[in-house]
């Protein structure tokens, strides 16, 4: 494959195919110098630019012309370039801008993690233990609002909610008609629907899986468990609408809830339609295939904290290891 | 008495039909470029003239003209950047409220150089009498045979449609209005890809302010060498300067290029001196997103000579020291007025206006209005001035559009040069409610760094 290109990111080379963008190109090398991605969906065309969670700073444009971009670059929506050379947690400027961005996702989050359903798999509580402050600035009222069912399956906690328009393109892409929308400007914006519609269609329920926060929930699962009390096991059926192939999230002998398969970040293999999600929840409805590999990392494997150090990386990365050490420094002093 | 390009006629009665207009010597540019030279030859007129885009960011009108891709079968468009909305800047509206068809006339010409038989005119919902003099100036055009089919026998056909907008700031970015002028909601786009590859329906488009527009029409006229000789350096031409605030005479003036700050302001042919004999303690010279300098950053540079109304002499002395010319909004503040309260207004209007697409912005804006309304009140805290900086520079470079930019340059420029009046607000505040903080020493000479 002569058609390769060629980028380094954090001093790793890579080979990607051309049009990949800077983030799946991370994410070929995988690791702990792939960005987070709050808004960014790879199965939803259009998504991504929006949180600047994944800011990368790019120091090399490309090997023809290796001026260093001028500004951070979002790296879920920047193509590569051939001989690109991205700096992500090697760079000082980027860790700040970062930590900027989650400051602001925060302001007006209203941090309810212990009440609610999103806690131990939420995007957004991971990266603010990542990157956030332990104390907040922010001295003002946080916008809020009246919980919302749209639907009688779904539950939209406006609060929650960092405007990543993922749900919006899902609703767009994955059913035929859309329902709901952002209504409102700036920090009023509001993710709604039109004068209280139900959102009502046989893959309405996605919204709930590619909501990175607790803002859309599955009401069928409300309050019912913390996810790290349930054990997720893989199982498929012969479903008429969707492929069928779902994780099933048990508490002893019952199924609590039906999810998609996530990936390690968080982005579904395939959609399935509200009958799997919200009507199958009995062992003889599926065909059990084994138990669903959670990354060591998440809380959903309980009571292993130890893997809280980074992950091994290549050893030939002097700059990858001098910044793992110090990221391992400061998550020592926990 | 500086050279009138624009509003030459801007006195004459009539002005604003195509019948006068036509005996005062208009239309002249669009029968040379159609009758004589190819769109290549306009392109390079333009090019030649060094004319920089009049609408904030000072790109060369010329430069974008020729990146417009050209792919065979696919449409290309013009659209005209009528969405003007920054606080401070009002100088399109008067030329399309007096002089519509210097704007129809540059339409045709721009049209012409980048091959597009669609344009449009995208007018912000606020200014419907502009909308309907812009309509009935593209109509007289029309029956005069200047749009349409067949223009004047050439071959080249032209339609310009006016689309009001709804009212948002936001919109006033080219890619957000772009989206708009589609009929989605006017969210910026990211880019890449640029509005001259992708654009409007995703045909390749270019996207320029309404004076820019305009100037075109001297420079197909004179040729661009000719208009090159007016101003400047890099700042060729002559601009709209929209002068507000605390002076004898408000209004719209055309300046050329490298007049001095000085001049424009306290001579009588521009703004006429500060109002009721007041003293002059800041300037906003480029519309409320471009930094507030003091009265002695403005008038004169850091080492001491003056200060001209270019892009590279406002903008000397990088942030710490300069500005920028932006879209020409001139806000002068004499001494009676309060730079918190400017600032909070300034702040206040960003928060209301951002999109809330990405996150710095929708958070950050709103961040910055409540701790400037706040310090304003007599609320606020010393640790404040700091927060504000910081939120500022997070927000600054780290968004989608230039909006975020916008809303963080004002605060931490106010914050740079008018630090002790915002210390003077925490310290005070009982006293900063009764009274203004003053001239203090913002207009005494700076002091000169000696070379080493």
């Amino acid at each position: 494959m002569s058609d390769k290109i060629k980028v380094t990111i954090d001093g790793i080379p890579v080979e990607v195919e051309p049009r990949t963008s800077i983030l799946n190109a991370a994410r070929q090398i995988g690791g702990d110098i792939v960005p987070p991605a709050m808004c960014y969906y790879s199965k939803l065309e259009g998504s991504g630019g929006k949180c600047r969670t994944c800011l990368v700073k790019v120091s090399k444009g490309s090997e023809k012309d290796p001026r260093p971009m001028p500004k951070l670059v979002a790296s879920c929506r920047t193509t590569v370039m051939d001989g690109m050379e991205v700096q992500n947690i090697t760079s000082p400027e980027v860790i700040e801008a970062r930590k900027g961005v989650v400051e602001m996702l925060l302001i007006n989050h209203p941090l309810d993690c212990p009440i609610c359903d999103q806690a131990g798999e939420c995007h957004l509580q991971d990266l603010s233990y990542e990157h956030g402050a332990a104390t907040t600035r922010y001295e003002f009222d946080r916008r809020t609002f009246d919980r919302v069912d749209i639907g009688d399956k779904i539950q939209l906690h406006m609060n929650r909610c960092i405007l990543c328009y993922r749900c919006v393109f899902t609703a767009d892409q994955i059913t035929n008609n859309r329902v709901h929308g952002v209504l409102g400007r700036g920090d009023h914006a509001e993710i709604s629907t039109y004068i209280e519609k139900a959102i009502d269609n046989d893959f309405s329920g996605n919204v709930i899986d590619v909501c990175p926060v607790g803002a859309l929930t599955d009401k069928t699962f409300r309050f019912k468990n913390r996810v790290w009390f349930t054990k997720p096991v893989e199982a498929h059926r012969d479903c008429p609408t969707c492929s069928g192939k779902v994780t099933l999230w048990y508490k002893g002998e019952e199924v609590l809830r039906v999810t998609a398969r996530k990936d390690v970040y968080g982005e579904v293999e395939d959609f399935i339609c509200n009958t799997c999600r919200f009507d199958k929840k009995s062992t003889n409805d599926w065909v059990i295939e084994g138990p669903r590999q959670v990354s060591r990392q998440s809380v959903i494997n309980a009571n292993h904290y130890d893997t809280l150090q980074p992950l091994p990386v290549i050893k030939k990365n002097p700059e990858l290891m001098q910044a793992n050490k110090e990221q391992f420094e400061r998550a020592t002093k926990f | 008495m500086g050279r009138k390009l624009l509003l030459e006629h801007i006195n004459v009665p009539g002005i604003n039909t195509f019948q006068v207009y036509k005996e005062k010597g208009g239309y002249r540019a669009v029968e040379k470029a159609l009758k004589t030279m190819s769109s290549d030859d306009v392109v390079e007129e333009v090019k030649k003239s060094g004319l920089r885009g009049r609408g904030g960011a000072g790109f060369p009108t010329g430069m974008k003209w020729s990146f417009l891709a050209k792919p065979e079968g696919v449409p290309r468009y013009l659209v005209c950047n009528a969405d003007e909305s920054e606080p401070g800047t009002f100088k399109d509206r008067y030329l399309m409220t007096h002089i519509p068809h210097a704007l129809i006339e540059g339409m045709i010409v721009g049209s012409y150089a980048l091959g597009a038989n669609t344009s449009y005119i995208y007018v912000r919902g606020e200014m419907m009498p502009q909308i309907r003099i812009l309509e009935k100036a593209i109509a007289e055009a029309k029956a005069a045979g200047y749009l349409g089919k067949n223009i004047l026998g050439s071959g080249y056909d032209l339609e310009i449609y006016v689309q009001p907008g709804g009212g948002a700031y936001i919109c006033g970015e080219e890619t957000a209005l772009l989206e708009s002028l589609e009929g989605k909601r006017g969210n910026p786009r990211i880019k890449p890809p640029f509005p001259a590859i992708a654009g409007l329906y995703g045909c390749p488009t270019v996207v320029n302010n309404v004076e820019s527009i305009a100037a075109t029409v001297p420079i197909v006229n004179e040729g661009g060498e000719e208009y090159a000789k007016i101003g400047i350096g890099r700042s060729t031409g002559t601009k709209l300067i929209s002068a507000s605030g605390n002076i004898n005479k408000p209004g719209v003036y055309e300046i050329e290029l490298g007049l001095s700050v000085e001049d424009f302001i306290y001579s009588d042919e521009y703004c006429g001196g500060i109002a009721n004999g007041k003293r002059l303690k800041a300037v906003v010279a480029g519309g409320s997103s471009v930094p507030i300098l003091p009265a002695n950053l403005i008038l004169n540079l850091a080492n001491g000579d003056k200060r001209l109304m270019s892009y590279e002499s406002l903008s000397e002395g990088g942030f710490a020291t300069g500005t920028m010319l932006g879209s020409g909004g001139f806000v002068v503040l004499d001494e009676d007025q309060c730079i918190v309260r400017n600032t909070w207004n300034f702040s206040r209007f960003y928060h209301h206006e951002s999109c809330g697409q990405c996150s710095p912005c929708r958070e950050g804006t709103g961040w910055m209005e409540k701790v400037l309304h706040r310090l304003e009140y007599g609320h606020g805290k010393m640790s404040d001035i700091d927060l504000l900086v910081d939120v500022s520079k997070k927000i600054e470079g780290n968004t989608i559009c230039p909006l975020g930019d916008a809303a963080a340059w004002p605060v931490a420029s106010a914050i740079r040069h008018f630090r002790d009046e915002f210390e003077w607000h925490v310290k005070e505040p009982k006293l900063a409610l009764e009274r203004n903080y003053g001239l203090a020493h913002y207009a005494d000479p700076i002091k000169i760094a000696e070379e080493v």
